[in-house]
């Protein structure tokens, strides 16, 4: 599935970028990325602070014009039809961007008006977001006032006031508890089975794991896209360990020197509260020797097994050496 | 004074605002023992980062009692001071001084002598890989190596104790690993006791133990593991093809304990995996849903918390009383 979509660039879908490539001076923010994401996916845009993550969406919006390649939202031109393309996309950053001293239907209702909505369509559109977002009785609370998980499902609902096709979602999560950021998931899913398309950044890979694709975006390169559980089969460099001893800090001083010293080749030694982590470059058979080295060295071992990377390892890994594409 | 490090009891900060009074923390007990880290999780307004600040000295407690390393926080703040590193959740360094000047500068507030500023400063920044960077200004580094930096001018006066409020916010996962294993250098090769505040569960799993904290109280205060061995039953993970009416179905199955959303999945607590899985896939089959990859996975952090706030809440609306901030959590289910 995912070869297939990497080839085929239809800029007919809701979000295709082809070649696209943005220079600042002599600095190349994004390089030569292409790929699309198809009507209602849930799609991970991922990479470090700096990598080219929001210039990529900046592109894909029209607000500033690549170097070379293209950038195409519902079949429109970002660069060149880029009224066509703002009519089909909401977005939302991680500021909110709300109106603190409107009630919440006042931003409802100032969002709409922006985009021309007519006043019935916004009556039906206000009562319609009121209730998506779980704020029936808080209608005409100060938005202000309201928590942050409410907050964001009332950006999400301004973002969305004039029916987009396409959804951006920029950091829509940061700082907002783990149960708002279930309930806010469960609108994304609702609004891509309606149809929407819906690209997403985030630094937090649990949240991650919620997409239906990702794409690793690092130094402006694309360096990993597919499903999270095909990265995790095909990008991970070397495997995860976990070790529980009875003395955690003296294990890790002691795996450290080792991975100095070349004995082990250790890609990374980390305290996880009680447990260490060891990324492993190589065979299963380095588990005895690393067993041999903690017990030598007066470690109890009371468990050591390798265990299924986390996104958040498979995301490091891709970022520091990535596996080559194609 | 006591053995440990920071120790609270009872602890209650209210603040007055207008005619209404916020109670921030209400009746607060928790005790770190020297070398632990020690994570106090919650959602926001639960009170995380008023808890560290009265601890600190840095706001005057309502009642109870605090301290730090056996110094009350509000008789011995200045002896707090001088044995306690401090990132706040908005700091900010000089952008104006370079890096070396920003080591200065915090060495000169905490009186640390010159001697010890030659062995401290080098041996800080090589720890922190700030090493290459002496001569940029602070203003111009990436939000990592602020952080990195952050830490390190909190480390000038070798503080037996760090307190740390959020100290990850908005930065990317390379920075994050990377500035959670020098958290786990110092405790491994120092034996720092590390205090932190954060509102990330992958991060509650790298502490030694962790306090959950909501409506200003502990309500779960151990071991990562031990947290996720207090969630009953066993957990199933499916995409179904039909959501909603999936979710509807399973609550109201038999052996389900409870039912999470998890983005297009569903996360199914069961009392037994083998009878509930068969059970689940028939009634799935029953009312024409199919469904994809149904298995059981572990319970994360997150998981665990989600459980044991539903379960806080419906405890307290058992007792009758409202729970004060019940807007935050909505209708979960």
């Amino acid at each position: 599935m995912s070869a297939e979509s990497l080839t085929t660039q239809n800029q007919e879908s809701p979000i295709s970028v082809q070649n696209l490539t943005k220079r600042f001076g002599t600095f190349t923010a994004v390089d030569d990325v292409s790929f699309s994401v198809p009507a209602g996916e849930v799609f991970g845009w991922l990479g470090p602070n700096g990598a080219g993550k929001t210039t990529t969406i900046r592109m894909l919006l029209g607000l500033i014009k690549p170097t070379s390649g293209h950038a195409f939202v519902s079949g429109f031109n970002s660069a060149t039809q880029t009224k066509s393309v703002h009519a089909q996309v909401g977005y939302m950053s991680q500021q909110f961007t709300l109106y603190n001293d409107l009630t919440a239907t006042q931003n409802i209702r100032f969002y709409g008006g922006v985009h021309g909505l007519s006043s019935d369509e916004l009556r039906q559109r206000v009562s319609e977001i009121i209730q998506m977002a779980g704020l029936e009785g808080r209608e005409n609370t100060l938005t202000g006032s309201l928590s942050g998980g409410w907050k964001q499902r009332l950006a999400l609902g301004c973002a969305i006031v004039h029916h987009p096709k396409v959804v951006f979602l920029d950091e829509p999560t940061a700082g907002v508890d783990p149960i708002s950021r279930r309930q806010f998931w469960e609108l994304i899913y609702q609004m891509a089975k309606e149809g929407v398309t819906v690209l997403v950044t985030t630094h937090y890979m649990d949240e991650a794991e919620l997409c239906q694709r990702v794409g690793f975006i690092s130094a402006g390169r694309l360096v990993a896209l597919d499903s999270v559980s095909q990265l995790k089969r095909t990008q991970m460099r070397g495997q995860v360990l976990e070790i529980n001893v009875s003395d955690p800090e003296k294990a890790v001083r002691i795996l450290k020197a080792a991975q100095q010293n070349h004995q082990v080749p250790l890609d990374e030694v980390a305290l996880y509260g009680a447990q260490i982590h060891a990324v492993v470059l190589g065979d299963q058979e380095y588990k005895n020797a690393i067993q041999q080295i903690l017990v030598e060295g007066n470690i109890q071992v009371n468990s050591i097994a390798w265990i299924a990377p986390t996104l958040e390892d498979v995301f490091i890994s891709s970022v520091k050496a990535p596996v080559e594409m194609n | 004074m006591n053995q440990f490090a920071i120790s609270a009891t009872n602890l209650v900060k209210e603040f007055k605002a207008n005619k209404s009074v916020v109670t921030a923390v209400n009746g607060l007990s928790l005790q770190v023992a020297p070398g632990e880290t020690y994570g106090l999780i919650g959602p926001d307004g639960a009170g995380k980062t008023t808890t560290m600040r009265v601890t600190l000295g840095l706001l005057s407690r309502t009642s109870g009692e605090s301290s730090v390393l056996g110094f009350d926080s509000m008789n011995d703040m200045y002896e707090i001071r001088k044995r306690v590193g401090y990132i706040a959740q908005q700091f900010s360094l000089p952008p104006t001084l370079t890096v070396m000047e920003n080591m200065l500068f915090f060495a000169g507030i905490h009186s640390v002598s010159s001697e010890q500023q030659k062995k401290r400063i080098p041996e800080l920044l090589e720890f922190a890989g700030l090493s290459d960077f002496t001569g940029r200004l602070a203003g111009k580094l990436s939000g990592g190596m602020k952080k990195k930096l952050a830490l390190a001018c909190s480390l000038i006066h070798e503080p037996q104790v760090v307190m740390l409020d959020e100290p990850t916010l908005g930065v990317d996962p390379v920075s994050r690993r990377e500035f959670w294993n020098l958290l786990g250098n110092l405790r491994a090769e120092k034996g720092l006791t590390i205090f932190v505040c954060t509102p990330y569960m992958d991060e509650a799993e790298r502490c030694t133990r962790v306090g959950l904290i909501y409506d200003g109280k502990l309500i779960v205060d151990d071991s990562p593991a031990n947290i996720k061995r207090l969630i009953p039953g066993h957990l199933l993970e499916f995409t179904p093809s039909d959501f909603d009416a999936a979710r509807k179905l399973c609550t109201a199955l038999e052996g389900v304990l409870e039912v999470q959303t998890y983005g297009e999945k569903l996360h199914v607590f069961v009392d037994d995996v083998a009878t509930r899985k068969t059970q689940i896939e028939a009634a799935l089959t029953s009312r024409g849903i199919t469904q994809d990859r149904l298995r059981e996975i572990e319970v994360r952090m997150e998981e665990a918390f989600i459980t044991l706030i539903r379960q806080h809440q419906e405890s307290v609306e058992l007792k009758g009383a409202l729970p004060q901030k019940s807007e935050i959590l909505g209708d979960v289910r």
